[in-house]
């Protein structure tokens, strides 16, 4: 059962179709966009469009019950026919819902994944001497992962730990001993070690974990919708496992994150300068642009601007935000809205999130569209094959492509709104605990679960996840956001979600004083006083980029830790208001197995099996302690996320109260 | 692996027409919920299938798997389909067969029934995995499995009625003080009470009292509910002698003998409900607080009210309680009896050694008494402070027609139970022996004294109408009323104790049947004597000549002794032809004082079984509370699997523990010279009897001490020497098997 204080939510089926949509074109809470889609869209087309045309949409394939895994289809199911109950091969509702899960767990894990590796190649280019424009920043991050991982780094010079370090990360790809995934087994506890274990869904070979899944989802192989969704749990795992070795080698090649200050929306974009917007979510090119733009500045000077002006788009726009205070100027939903402004001389996207939109839409400015991936092109955009090894000529290359673009600007056409607001941002786990560690310095984590008991925080909760055209760009996140904050909930985020509450003020402190409930306003405030942190606390706490949700992992885990219980009594809950991509789906999907509920705001198409959908809310819970909590209205989903983290701290109270009067050790259940 | 589904009983049998008219018109089926139960079984039986084959991979087909503490396997299992399972493997195919019973698209209610039966089987395996990783370790109160000594504890008060039902209450009611509020209810009304999920942390936080103490067991989340069905099929194993996978037989004495319902509080969901069609597979209803838009009449259906909740749902399992009310501030119930109140929560005790203490209970004239009236002498409880001991008398005086003196410890020893039951109230041992203490949360809700007198006269009338017809209690509080009024009362004793000696086997014209087990353990006849208590240790002979007077026609008939066919091995031709139509024509012939030739049969509920070890010549005892290995390589919850259920098996004898100090105890083997082997607690227990008996019968005043305990092993090699060192007398008696 799904353990909520007083709060249904095993019963709202049919929220994807018989949800009320909003059908004006101008569909945001940003203000920025709000100016843009209004003032400057010229009648050119963009997803706010889109979104329109394409409805009404599917209600086979809104609730997941339209099947084209094999050629006979597509088949859609009707649950109250007879033959039509089935598919042509008689793949049931159930069955078709959970295939479509699973493989859409597989489309994030492989996105998450595929990035790790990537960085993990990079760290081992940096070692053995290939990528000279990289270096390792952060030798006490190398030496904590090495330490984590089961590495001596004793003795070790840096570039001898990081091939190491590099090399036991690509091994979670490519081994076949049958052992635990070493970035998965490294950063979780006892307790879900064995029940992943119990319940074998361990991955042990990240790209096994996905072909595993695409193979068992195929015509004619699982129906069990049990087993299938096992399979997309397991990985689900691997996402995280390639998640976390993203986050770990991203801050051994460009630093741990630390509190740091800068503006956020589409104001920061200035006339004056050469504005080079870098989209996507690969730190490696982004730090290679920023670099660039600071050589050729004299040249951007010759062309006529004051100077080049790097700015980020998506999660690419937080890697660089969080270590380098590099301006944050549109989260998903207002990427095309960034080339709108006719301000934006070259966008340069990486992998992930950017729309094929891109480059029809650049057309009708003098914006260069630069393409670097292998596997992520738009056809007649500019592509440059992007490699480590010739990482800062490549990088020159772009920005120049700029220089040159901003000669050809059209004056007529640049409309840049002027919102834009202060942001902080860095606030790794490790830079959390370092605030922390002010009040308590025996025990940071203390200072964190000590407030939950006395009630001075309900608990804490982690914003996750993107923007959904079906819903108004970054409202979720700011109704939930504002929801919890007035409840006294610390609120961490990251990827697009943290961009949604950077853009609208709320990671300043003063948002603190606007939208914090006493007990959260008190406990910032006492550790502002101890740690006297140079920007303030913020009300948001942002992490990072989208593959940086394992930080809030992290910091659950310190909590488990420092309680002695495992993650599904820990008052931590995870939320995507906005959900849209399978990466989402597939962060929620780890984060319920690890044991935590899951507010979904924008329904994935689940709803056609009550089965599949009972086990996600209900059964999961029963499982592996974490759920999904599926609710389209947002400050619905706020009170049944606040409710969670009520029920987690009366149970934990209720649990060690009997222990006490029992005399016995603190009960397991959850 | 290969079995043959034609030793398998037919899935739809004679049992099933029970059902029969919930669905009068088929194409009103509620197709929903029959849906809901079939895809939650789907879960529920896949989700088993991989964690099975998982802890294959891990451990192998022949990795041991077990409940602890119990003789009856995986209970679900044996009791439904008889296999007698103890390796990993053996699962396998035990799944598969009931995976394969469920026909998904065949949404009728049979057919949803049978997919209620695979969840149970799912949920048995489920947790036998549990218990083999030890991953989901419960600490008190939580039970998680309840072994075979918490089922035999409660035999008496189930086959009594003294427990009228069971009630499973799974999920979580709309508020803590409501889950309360239900479970009080159901406590007064002396149900058993079984826990899964939020519920517990709700009583938790209302600091109810939970546990095997209350009859109120805790059992866990999720499937760990399955411990209320592996429960109650093994009272049908233990007790009615149904043989393991005699399926419809286990499931007709459930539906006729174990009669609990299903309290489904807050949400449903699928694997719920499809364990909740096994409840109504074995006819047990479901009873919901949430709205249904189909219910199925009878079975599964929706009351949203609680404050008539449990009156409805009992209604529905047609249990019918005769409400007493005792008029007193307290929960009132078996519920209670067991409960310990330990010393910091004592508002004011008595007795117990440190001040004078007694009860006694007479039989006086129509005119040496004022029915119903209650005296205190002495401070009543609002003029004594927290922490006081006081001296107590508890005088009872009983008026009626055919009332006796005999019968006067009967009643007597019924005070003890009696204030038990209250919340709050704690009572041990008896006579000047008497030790009690009240709580103070009892005085918080208001006890006084004075509701001892409410107390007993209220339960005295009622549960003895035909003995009593007037009560009188004094409560004596004043220590020099109290020290002279125990002078009277050691005079009771001491002429009832001169009056006992003389009561004999061999004195006595009558013994008296007990068949009150037969509600549970059909075929099983005790023939209580003087000298032999009934095996459940709770009917002694002059029990039973008190309860025939009350109740002519109920369980406890006069047997005539007459002349004896064998007065030694204790064989009469009067207890034979009781015996032979009492026991439904199988038991022929009875042995009173041997454990070798047709010795008495065992229902379930006995207190302690002992057994032939022929290599040292003797015999062992182990109680009921023992959790020891004995010498005969089996767990007393072993041992009770093979001689319960009406059985006769010569070597093995369920006895009541005070039996082993009588001067019949295996008169006819040797008595009790002949043990060799008991629990160190038990020892203790019975040391005086026990030597004093010894010393009767010439076998020395240390001969207890000649007897091996767990402390000097647990395995015949380990005590022999042991018994050789102490020259046990057994070791030189004639061969125990001639």
């Amino acid at each position: 059962m799904p353990r909520f204080r007083e709060t249904k939510v095993g019963e709202i089926l049919n929220q994807a179709v018989a949800r009320k949509k909003i059908l004006d074109k101008v569909r945001t809470a940003d203000a920025a966009g709000k100016w843009v889609l209004e003032n400057a869209s010229d009648g050119i087309i963009t997803s706010y469009d889109r979104y329109l045309a394409q409805q009404p949409q599917c209600s086979f394939g809104l609730t997941g019950v339209c099947c084209r895994n094999c050629v006979q289809g597509p088949c859609r199911i009707m649950p109250t026919g007879e033959a039509k109950s089935r598919g042509i091969c008689g793949a049931t509702a159930y069955t078709i819902v959970a295939r479509g899960l699973a493989r859409g767990i597989a489309g994030g894990a492989s996105s998450h994944s595929d990035h790790g590796r990537h960085m993990a190649k990079t760290l081992l280019e940096v070692a053995e001497g290939r990528a000279p424009d990289y270096k390792v920043s952060d030798p006490a991050k190398l030496r904590r992962v090495a330490l984590k991982v089961g590495i001596n780094p004793e003795g070790k010079s840096d570039r001898e730990l990081a091939k190491e370090v590099a090399l036991k990360a690509l091994n979670d790809y490519y081994r076949f001993d049958e052992k635990p995934l070493t970035w998965l087994d490294s950063y979780i506890t006892p307790g879900r070690r064995a029940k992943f274990k119990h319940t074998n869904i361990i991955p042990t070979n990240l790209m096994q974990a996905i072909t595993e899944v695409i193979s068992q989802t195929v015509m004619g192989m699982d129906a069990d919708p049990v087993n299938i969704i096992f399979g997309g749990l397991k990985t689900a795992l691997a996402d995280f496992t390639g998640m976390h070795v993203a986050t770990d080698m991203s801050d051994i090649l460009f630093g741990t994150p630390e509190p740091v200050a800068t503006e956020a929306n589409l104001g920061v974009l200035e006339e004056e300068y050469i504005n080079v917007a870098t989209h996507g979510h690969n730190p490696t090119l982004s730090d290679m642009i920023v670099e660039a733009a600071l050589q050729l500045e004299p040249e951007a000077i010759k062309a006529g601007a004051k100077g080049i002006k790097i700015v980020g788009v998506c999660c690419t726009g937080n890697e660089l935000l969080m270590r380098k205070g590099i301006p944050l100027a549109a989260n998903q939903a207002s990427q095309e809205l960034a080339i709108m402004t006719g301000a934006v001389d070259a966008m340069v996207v990486d992998v992930q999130c950017f729309l094929p939109s891109l480059k029809v839409l650049s057309d009708n400015y003098h914006t260069r569209l630069v393409t670097t991936a292998i596997n992520a092109k738009i056809p007649t955009a500019t592509h440059i094959d992007f490699n480590e090894e010739e990482a800062l000529e490549l990088a020159k290359d772009i920005v120049r492509q700029a220089i040159e673009a901003y000669k050809r600007r059209n004056k007529d056409k640049i409309r840049i709104p002027k919102e834009k607001t202060k942001a902080l941002a860095g606030f790794s786990t490790e830079a959390i605990e370092s605030l922390l560690a002010a009040v308590n310095p025996e025990q940071p984590w203390k200072v964190l679960t000590d407030a939950i008991e006395s009630g001075e925080l309900a608990g804490v909760a982690l914003f996750a996840g993107c923007n959904n055209q079906k819903v108004a760009q970054d409202e979720g996140h700011l109704t939930v956001a504002k929801y919890l904050a007035k409840n006294n909930v610390l609120l961490l985020a990251t990827g697009c979600a943290a961009g949604a509450l950077a853009k609208a003020g709320l990671t300043t402190p003063g948002a603190v004083e606007a939208y914090a409930g006493d007990g959260l306003k008190s406990f910032l405030k006492r550790i502002e006083e101890a740690a006297k942190p140079q920007y303030g606390l913020p009300l948001v706490f942002h992490q990072g980029s989208c593959v940086d949700n394992v930080r809030g992992l992290d910091l659950a885990v310190k909590m488990a830790e420092t309680w002695g219980i495992d993650l599904p009594r820990v008052p931590f809950v995870v939320t995507a208001p906005e959900d849209m991509h399978e990466k989402a789906l597939s962060i929620g999907s780890w984060f319920v197995t690890m044991g935590f509920p899951v507010h979904v705001g924008v329904m994935p198409p689940i709803e056609g099996s009550e089965l599949v959908y009972s086990v996600g809310t209900q059964i999961a819970y029963d499982v592996f302690g974490g759920s999904f909590i599926f609710d389209t209205d947002p400050e619905s989903g706020a009170k049944k996320l606040v409710d969670a983290l009520d029920y987690r701290t009366w149970k934990l109270r209720i649990h060690r109260a009997a222990a006490e009067k029992y005399n016995t050790a603190l009960a397991s259940g959850y | 692996m290969h079995y043959e589904l034609g030793e398998w009983e037919p899935r739809i049998t004679e049992f099933d027409k029970i059902f029969e008219g919930a669905i009068k018109d088929p194409a009103k089926a509620p197709r929903g919920l029959f849906r809901k139960a079939m895809e939650g079984t789907i879960i529920a039986t896949s989700y088993a299938e991989i964690l099975l084959n998982q802890a294959l991979r891990e451990y192998g087909a022949e990795q041991k798997v077990a409940y602890p503490d119990t003789g009856y396997h995986l209970p679900v299992i044996t009791a439904l389909s008889g296999e007698k399972v103890t390796k990993l493997g053996e699962l396998v195919p035990i799944l598969n067969r009931v995976r394969e019973q469920v026909h998904e698209e065949q949404l009728t209610f049979e057919n949803v029934r049978l997919a209620g039966e695979a969840t149970l089987y799912a949920a048995e395996i489920i947790e036998a995995l549990h218990y083999l990783y030890n991953d989901e370790p419960k600490v008190e109160p939580w039970s998680g499995f309840l072994g075979d000594p918490a089922v035999r504890r409660f035999g008496i008060k189930l086959v009594d009625w003294t427990i009228p039902g069971q009630a499973v209450i799974v999920g979580r009611a709309k508020t803590s003080k409501l889950a309360k509020k239900i479970v009080e209810e159901l406590m007064n009304k002396g149900m058993m009470i079984f826990l899964s999920d939020e519920i517990i942390e709700q009583l938790l936080e209302e600091d109810m009292k939970m546990g095997v103490d209350y009859i109120c067991f805790p059992l866990g989340n999720f499937t760990q509910v399955v411990h209320a069905v592996n429960y109650a099929l093994r009272a049908g194993l233990s007790f009615g002698g149904i043989q393991p996978g005699k399926r419809h037989d286990a499931r007709d004495y459930q539906r006729r003998r174990v009669r609990a319902f299903v309290l489904h509080l807050g949400e449903l969901d699928e694997v719920k409900v499809a364990a909740e069609f096994g409840a109504i597979f074995l006819g047990f209803p479901v009873i919901t607080d949430q709205p249904m838009s189909e219910e199925l009449p009878d079975w599964f259906v929706s009351h949203e009210n609680y404050d008539d909740l449990v009156k409805f749902a009992m209604e529905l399992r047609g249990i019918k309680v005769a409400s007493v009310d005792v008029g007193i501030p307290l929960n009132f119930g078996p519920s209670f009896e067991g409960e310990t109140i330990r010393k910091n929560d004592t508002y004011v005790e008595f007795g117990g050694g440190r001040t004078p203490a007694f009860e006694v209970l007479r039989m006086v004239g129509q005119d040496e008494i004022v029915d119903d009236r209650i005296t205190v002498i002495g401070p009543e409880i609002d003029e004594v402070k927290e922490g006081d001991k006081l001296p107590l008398g508890i005088v009872v005086k009983i008026f009626g027609r055919k009332m006796q003196v005999d019968f006067e410890p009967v009643l007597e020893r019924r005070i003890h139970y009696f204030i038990n039951y209250g919340e709050g109230l704690w009572h041990v041992a008896q006579r000047d022996l008497a030790w009690l203490r009240i709580s103070k949360e009892a005085v918080a809700k208001g006890f006084k004294f004075k509701h001892y007198g409410n107390i007993l006269i209220a339960k005295f009338k009622s549960e003895f109408p035909s003995i009593v017809d007037r009560v009188e209690v004094e409560i004596i509080t004043d220590r020099s009323a109290v020290e002279e009024r125990i002078k009277e009362a050691k005079k009771v004793y001491s002429d009832r104790d001169e009056r006992m000696r003389g009561l004999t086997d061999d004195s006595v014209g009558t013994f008296y049947s007990c068949l009150l087990c037969q509600s549970f353990a059909p075929n099983h006849v005790c023939v209580v004597t003087p000298e032999r208590v009934g095996l459940c240790g709770a009917v002694t002979w002059l029990d039973g000549k008190a309860a025939y007077e009350i109740d002519p026609t109920g369980p406890n008939r006069p047997i005539p002794k007459g002349e004896a066919i064998d007065d030694v091995k204790g064989i009469w031709k009067s207890v034979n032809d009781y015996v032979y139509p009492a026991s439904n024509n199988t038991i022929e012939s009875v042995a009173l004082y041997t454990l070798m030739e047709a010795p008495m049969t065992s229902c379930g509920c006995f207190e302690a079984i002992m057994a032939v070890l022929p290599e040292a010549n003797g015999i062992m005892i182990v109680t009921r509370e023992s959790k020891s290995m004995t010498p005969i390589g089996m767990t007393f919850s072993t041992l009770a699997g093979m001689v319960g259920g009406g059985l006769q098996t010569p070597g093995f004898m369920g006895i009541g523990k005070s039996y082993v100090a009588s001067r019949k105890f295996i008169a006819a083997d040797g008595g009790i010279g002949r043990v060799v082997w008991m629990p160190k607690d038990m020892k203790d227990q019975l040391r005086d009897d026990i030597s004093a008996r010894a010393r009767e019968q010439g076998l020395g005043e240390d001969f207890v001490d000649k007897i091996a305990d767990e402390t000097i092993g647990t395995a015949i090699d380990e005590i022999l020497p042991f018994l050789e060192e102490k020259g046990h007398p057994a070791l030189t008696m004639p061969p125990i098997i001639g």
